[in-house]
């Protein structure tokens, strides 16, 4: 035994990721936490994206089952695993089969680089952004599989939208990462980084977020890049491929059950992963807001009480909805049922104000939170926009992103160019 | 003016070809299908996202509503009216009363026919709500159809409590009404109207100017004024390509002629245009709501009609300004108690003819978008 717990807790010294460190336990651990903490982010988001549109909509949304709906996205699983799966007679089995797992696997994959912190990461490689554009927009070859083998019309017209979409955004979303990978060479050394850790360090060193650098030429790339990530998640406005009211369900119309519940969890990791190269690029990852402006010791102090702070808010919120619950019989188990919540949220919010905790809590808590402004932007185009058509989606993607996303990268690598060779 | 000689008839066989040719495609869309309002077919033959034609395929919701009116008495038949188009079901009804008032040569008394121009205007409103928030939807604009929703329930209150019911109302009877306006009736009328002046404004600030609904919907399913006439559309449609014909000003029906107001039309004929001339009318029909209330005379509320009716032998055609166009009822008697044939000519059923005109050459995103834009209810196109 001595050996195998020296093994483990010799990674606990160490500053790097397991995976940087070598530390296969470790790693597994991490994967295992990212694993846990993608499905629980889905299981919220997708009770959230319901009650957030209902709230936009003037309608209530989930309340039946559990306090406010709170247990409708665990009804909804139990409901798909339980459903009949369906394989149309003329499909092609094997590809039907295989192409929700290519979906799933290119989804989650990818979060193998993300940074939630410093060390917060299953392993940090030195091509990071690289290999998440890259596995991201492999997704769409299960889209293309899926829509392929349902041998079915609307599928097929679905998959062919979904990958001439992603492909003509893949190349606009690029132009946008460059040139924020550009900003990071911005040192002494003049050594720019592709890992997402060192983009992070990189705007943690330079004192700046790459959204507010080079102003406006840091905002337009992040612009170029909030649109582009909404038409690679195949989200509304750019829902094309899954358009309801057009194309039934899209490239999924064929499939059901557990199938169909890889799509969903696909959908929403990728909307998760496209946001977390986001925050990275631009929005400083892990650092927590107003570095400069809020800096020294005192704020930090403050700033790290936060993550429990938000915990015990929320945990607060459920008391104050479990007292205003209806006073009948008929309510006893969930308002029992909210009050049960709120004392693990706020249990979760006093563990995370013990100083010890919440230091290394609160880069993974930054991380998420800015993740979670991204989700709700999602969730807020949903409820705002009408779909796309297909000509101007592509007219959109070719001939305004694209030349924006040159000229964002031209004027950055001019003005990096201007900096570091004339010192100006 | 469009040659309809030269829209060719669509193939609807596929033809053999070798595999992986796959340049034409023919689908289906529709009976089931989220954005067909209903059980309406659409046989599409595309060329990859174009449309080439299409060819619509009605009748999955055909009652003989027309048969049955041959089989019931005057009086017995007017329930069934409201089926036809039951999201304008006051507007069929008064469509129907005025034709058999016009065939037995009786007029409903002034207050009784303020109550109906109320009503029936209530209904074009619910109508147009009904309309925009499916049409917005089949764009992909989810919210307005709750916002509209909620609006139009305000209507179906006063129906409610009017007559009892919200849908299919069955709201007036031949020679006027059955039923007294309850206490309060102007005052919640009144009410709905300060209430919904501001709601407009709200749906045209969601999609008036909303970049991606005016690229969504200009130039979209244009169909000229010429084009319109041939085919016989009728409604916001004819409106939207620059007719101004409107049946309310054309050839007054109920007492029309005794209130202002204006015929909004369009220009260009697309479905941008014809959102816009139905946003107009929505709040036209405001205008005359308000005129109406305030003019409510007193005194009886139906005329004096026989308890059996036995129209003199005769036919008689009359039509009026349903909210999706021209409705027209043809009755036949031969003096009996039961009309010898009832036609109806409904708007949807004419309206839906120009669907693959206003459809070829464009994407399938826009057929959705023609068929929102039509305001077709299936239960009126296949009665």
């Amino acid at each position: 035994m001595g050996p195998i717990i020296q093994y483990i807790t010799s990674y606990l010294a160490s500053d790097q990721t397991p995976g940087a460190a070598g530390n296969v336990f470790w790693m597994l651990v991490y994967i295992m936490l990212v694993f846990v903490g993608l499905s629980v982010a889905v299981i919220a988001m997708n009770w959230l994206e319901r009650k957030i549109l209902a709230h936009m909509q003037v309608r209530l949304g989930p309340m039946r089952v559990g306090p406010h709906g709170l247990l409708q996205p665990i009804a909804d699983a139990i409901k798909l695993l339980l459903k009949e799966d369906i394989m149309p007679a003329e499909a092609d089995g094997l590809i039907f089969w295989i192409a929700p797992f290519v979906v799933v696997l290119a989804a989650f994959t990818v979060f193998v680089v993300v940074p939630f912190g410093p060390t917060h990461a299953i392993t940090d490689m030195n091509i990071g952004i690289l290999f998440m554009l890259g596995v991201s927009s492999l997704s769409v070859l299960g889209i293309v599989m899926a829509g392929w083998a349902s041998n079915s019309h609307y599928p097929l017209i679905g998959a062919l939208r979904s990958s001439a979409q992603m492909v003509s955004y893949e190349v606009a979303m690029g132009l946008a990462v460059v040139s924020a990978v550009l900003m990071t060479s911005l040192n002494a050394e003049g050594t720019g980084t592709l890992s997402m850790i060192g983009i992070v360090q990189a705007q943690q060193a330079q004192g700046e977020w790459f959204i507010f650098k080079f102003f406006p030429l840091g905002l337009i790339a992040f612009f170029i890049f909030a649109v582009a990530m909404v038409a690679e998640t195949n989200r509304a406005p750019f829902d094309l491929a899954e358009a309801e009211s057009e194309l039934t369900a899209g490239f999924h119309t064929e499939y059901s059950g557990f199938r169909w519940s890889l799509f969903f969890l696909a959908e929403y990791s990728a909307m998760i992963a496209v946001s977390s190269i986001a925050v990275t690029l631009w929005l400083g990852g892990w650092l927590r807001p107003f570095p400069n402006m809020l800096s020294g010791a005192t704020w930090d102090q403050i700033f790290s009480f936060l993550p429990g702070a938000t915990f015990l808010f929320f945990g607060a919120i459920c008391f104050y909805n479990a007292v205003r619950m209806p006073k009948h019989p008929l309510f006893r188990i969930q308002t029992i049922g909210l009050f049960g919540f709120g004392v693990v949220l706020g249990l979760i919010g006093l563990v995370l104000c013990i100083p010890a905790v919440s230091v290394h809590i609160q880069d993974i808590f930054w991380f998420s939170a800015k993740i979670a402004a991204f989700m709700y932007l999602y969730i807020w185009y949903r409820g705002t926009f009408p779909r796309y058509r297909f000509d101007q989606l592509m007219q959109m993607g070719w001939k305004v992103l694209l030349p924006m996303g040159l000229g964002v990268l031209i004027l950055t690598a001019s003005v990096a160019l201007l900096q570091q060779i004339w010192h100006l | 003016m469009t040659d309809h000689t030269t829209l060719s008839h669509l193939e609807l066989e596929t033809p053999e070809k070798p595999f992986l040719d796959a340049n034409e495609l023919v689908i289906n869309m529709g009976p089931q299908h989220p954005a067909t309002h209903g059980v309406l077919r659409v046989i599409l033959r595309l060329d990859g996202e174009k449309v080439l034609g299409l060819e619509c395929v009605i009748g999955y919701l055909h009652r003989g509503v027309e048969k049955i009116g041959e089989h019931r008495t005057y009086t017995m038949f007017n329930p069934y009216v409201d089926r036809m188009d039951y999201v304008a079901a006051v507007s069929n009804g008064l469509g129907y009363c005025e034709t058999v008032e016009k065939l037995l040569n009786v007029e409903a008394p002034p207050r009784a026919q303020h109550v109906r121009v109320i009503l029936t205007e209530l209904n074009r409103i619910a109508s147009h709500q009904l309309w925009l928030g499916t049409h917005a939807l089949d764009i992909g604009a989810i919210t307005p159809l709750f916002y509209t929703f909620r609006d139009r329930e305000e209507i179906l209150k006063i129906y409610e409590k009017y007559c009892g019911a919200r849908l299919t109302t069955h709201a007036f009877r031949i020679g006027g009404l059955q039923y007294e306006t309850y206490n309060g009736f102007e005052r919640e009328v009144n009410n709905f109207l300060t209430f919904f002046r501001p709601k407009i404004d709200e749906y045209e600030e969601l999609l008036t100017t909303n970049r991606i609904w005016v690229e969504r919907t200009r130039n979209v399913g244009r169909i000229s004024a010429e084009d319109c006439i041939a085919l016989g559309v009728s409604g916001p449609v004819l409106r939207a390509s620059g007719v101004k014909w409107d049946l309310r000003k054309a050839q007054p029906y109920a007492n029309y002629k005794n209130f202002e107001f204006d015929i909004p039309i369009g220009e260009n004929g697309d479905t941008y245009d014809r959102y816009l001339v139905r946003m107009a009318e929505m709040r036209q029909s405001v205008r005359i709501i308000e005129q109406a209330v305030a003019a409510l005379p007193e005194g009886p509320i139906i005329a004096k009609v026989p308890k059996v009716m036995k129209p003199p032998a005769g036919e008689v055609y009359h039509s009026i300004e349903a909210p999706k166009g021209e409705l027209g009822y043809f009755i036949v008697s031969d003096g009996s108690t039961q009309p010898y044939r009832v036609r109806v000519r409904p708007p949807s059923f004419v309206n839906l003819q120009a669907l693959d005109l206003m459809c070829r050459g464009q994407l399938v995103a826009d057929v959705i978008a023609v068929i929102g834009t039509l305001d077709i209810v299936l239960g009126e196109v296949d009665r």
